[in-house]
């Protein structure tokens, strides 16, 4: 079953470049100091009077877990990319379809392995801001709510929303193979032009409307708790969890059909 | 036992945009035999390989093993290796990784990257990062992907490049003993002597069309073939030998179309004596310049089955 071997081999692909490792490690950094910082803002402001953090007033800990999506979706997007990129960037396009001749077959094994990378990439994110984050709330004596089974059913929609960033970025890297191009798209939209759009997008409600389908936003409404909407707020409700899925599913898909419509059915010279 | 499979190219054209990198392809190539897949830069070679492959789509016309096209083989290492000129690494992969990721893609098991690595001789640097690599030691990597699985038929883009002379002495008993097992080798070169030695069979081309095909020994045969010839008293040398093609030369004429028995015999029944009668022969070098060259009159020349661009018209497989 030649996708099959094409998953085996996409596996070692993604385990045998530092990228990988580099941009987990990073992930982990960068989603381990943001749920930290809040979480000790949180924790600090907590035993002020007047303060949202004090005992009774927002619920913290869903804000600090779901930084894993809200913070670190991005990188999840650019390993499923570069795990399209590189094959054109180093040419590694030639032996993986001398091996593996349906391009098809190719797609489908780097989409299944962009979600175990979506796993895996997660609990990354999961030990920075369950690990780190919870553990200054309890530090603070703030409610870490592990106990709870909401608190779980958030956790795994976490992973859930890391798998489909990740098959987007994968759709994504199909249709735009040039790698700098790739990165320069995923940084610029996530951390510039979506941000803009979404606030933007709140000051009137056919704005709003839309505004509710942008990717960055449906993810937070799949997870379903995050800092970034909580803050942003927005004339029209966030997307049902599910709707939210279904959004970044779609999104994922139409990238992927486009690619290999186009670009991954190109002459490989 | 390995076997080889039966290449068939069956009017093979690529275009690229307007230009047609290769037009109108057909030739077979047999198991148990060196075929050397000979042109100049830009001859179509690379194309035609990697038409074969279906790395590239075939504008029109078709390239099979044994009448199936590779993508619709099972398992395609087992049975075609193929090594192309373009060094395919990712330069932060160790060599060894670099075929596991290969063998796992074919179902081979992952032991056989390291197999593949010692009979090209790079098992030394297995971990080393291919970044770092010479061009030589990234040819011989990408021979070890040729060789992983095993296959019957090995498809080389000029394997020869960047290697030491130990290297290519060894590339070339690789080839000629992947030959003599009755396996099917296709190896293509810019250069005709670098596998002159190598080669029973070739196919060459220029422009994208072929002006040549057949055994390489047949190729110089009668290729070019031409007298020297002096006499003291050249204008009655000249009149001896009216109605042949001479050209003069600063050393007397250059003959072509008679034997020098013939020359001889002319000389003496017009009482000439001649002070040189020397046959001479093109190099194989030479016929393969000038099969690649503008000159389609000179593919003529050659014999053999040469085939001239305008010779070869459509629905004619030339053998
Ligand atoms: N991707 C491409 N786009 C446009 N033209 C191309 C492409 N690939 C090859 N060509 C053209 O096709 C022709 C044949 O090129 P090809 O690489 O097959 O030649 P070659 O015989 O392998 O040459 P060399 O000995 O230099 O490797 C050339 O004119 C080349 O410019
Ligand atoms: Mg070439």
């Amino acid at each position: 079953m030649s996708a099959l071997r094409s998953f085996r081999s996409e596996l070692i692909k993604l385990r045998t470049v530092r990228s990988t490792w580099l941009l987990a490690l990073v992930m982990l950094l960068y989603v381990g100091v943001s749920a930290g910082g809040f979480a000790a803002i949180a924790g600090a402001a907590s035993d002020q009077q007047n303060s949202p953090f004090a005992a009774g007033g927002i619920d913290v800990a869903p804000l600090v877990y779901s930084l894993a999506t809200s913070v670190g979706y991005v990188f999840l997007v650019l390993v499923g990319a570069l795990a399209v990129t590189t094959e054109f960037r180093f040419q590694t396009l030639t032996p993986t379809l001398l091996a593996t001749p349906r391009r098809a077959s190719v797609l489908v094994g780097k989409l299944a392995a962009g979600v175990v990378v979506g796993i895996v990439f997660a609990l990354v994110g999961l030990v920075a801001t369950v690990g780190i984050g919870g553990g200054l709330l309890a530090v603070f004596g703030i409610d870490t709510e592990l106990g709870d089974g909401d608190t779980w059913a958030l956790l795994g929609r976490i992973v859930l929303a890391m798998v489909l960033w990740s098959l987007i970025g994968v759709g994504l890297g199909t249709l735009l193979p040039n790698q700098v191009v790739v990165i320069v798209v995923v940084l610029a939209f996530t951390q510039f032009i979506e941000p803009i759009l979404r606030v933007a997008s709140a000051f009137a409600d056919w704005t709003a409307e839309i505004g509710r389908f942008l990717p960055g936003a449906a993810g937070d409404a799949l997870v379903g708790s995050s800092l970034f909407t909580s803050i942003s707020g927005g004339a029209a409700d966030p997307l049902e969890q599910w709707q939210g899925g279904l959004v970044l599913l779609g999104i994922a898909a139409v990238l992927t059909i486009a690619g290999s419509l186009t670009t991954w059915r190109r002459d490989v010279t | 036992m390995v076997s080889g499979a039966v290449i068939e190219f069956s009017h093979l054209t690529k275009r690229f945009g307007g230009v047609a990198a290769v037009d109108d392809l057909s030739f077979r190539v047999e198991p148990g035999v060196v075929t050397g897949f000979l042109g100049p830069n830009g001859a179509g070679k690379t194309t035609t390989l990697r038409s074969l492959l279906g790395l590239v789509r075939p504008t029109s016309g078709s390239a099979t093993f044994d009448g199936r096209p590779y993508a619709q083989l099972a398992d395609p290492l087992r049975v075609v290796g193929t090594a192309l000129e373009a060094s395919s690494f990712h330069a932060g992969r160790s060599a060894r990784d670099h075929l596991r990721v290969a063998a796992a893609a074919a179902g081979l098991p992952l032991a056989s990257a390291d197999a593949a690595l010692v009979k090209v001789g790079l098992d030394s640097v297995a971990r080393r990062r291919v970044g770092g690599f010479s061009l030589g030691m990234r040819q011989r990597l990408g021979l070890a992907f040729a060789l992983l699985g095993d296959p019957g038929v090995l498809v080389l883009d000029e394997p020869i490049n960047g290697l030491d002379p130990e290297g290519i002495r060894w590339i070339r008993e690789l080839l000629r003993a992947y030959a003599a097992e009755g396996r099917t080798v296709l190896v293509s070169s810019h250069l005709l002597s670098e596998v002159q030695q190598t080669v029973d069979r070739a196919v060459v081309i220029a422009r994208g069309r072929i002006v040549y095909q057949g055994d390489l020994a047949a190729m110089s045969a009668g290729g070019g073939a031409r007298v020297r010839v002096d006499a003291a008293d050249r204008p009655a040398l000249g009149a001896a030998l009216a109605g042949a093609v001479v050209a003069a030369g600063a050393d007397g004429f250059v003959v072509t179309g008679l034997e020098p028995g013939e020359i001889g015999l002319r000389a003496h029944r017009a009482g000439v004596p001649l002070t040189l009668l020397a046959p001479e022969r093109d190099g194989l070098e030479d016929v393969f310049l000038h099969l690649v060259g503008a000159d389609p009159a000179a593919a003529h020349a050659a014999g053999g089955d040469a085939v001239g661009p305008s010779a070869h018209g459509p629905g004619e497989v030339r053998r």
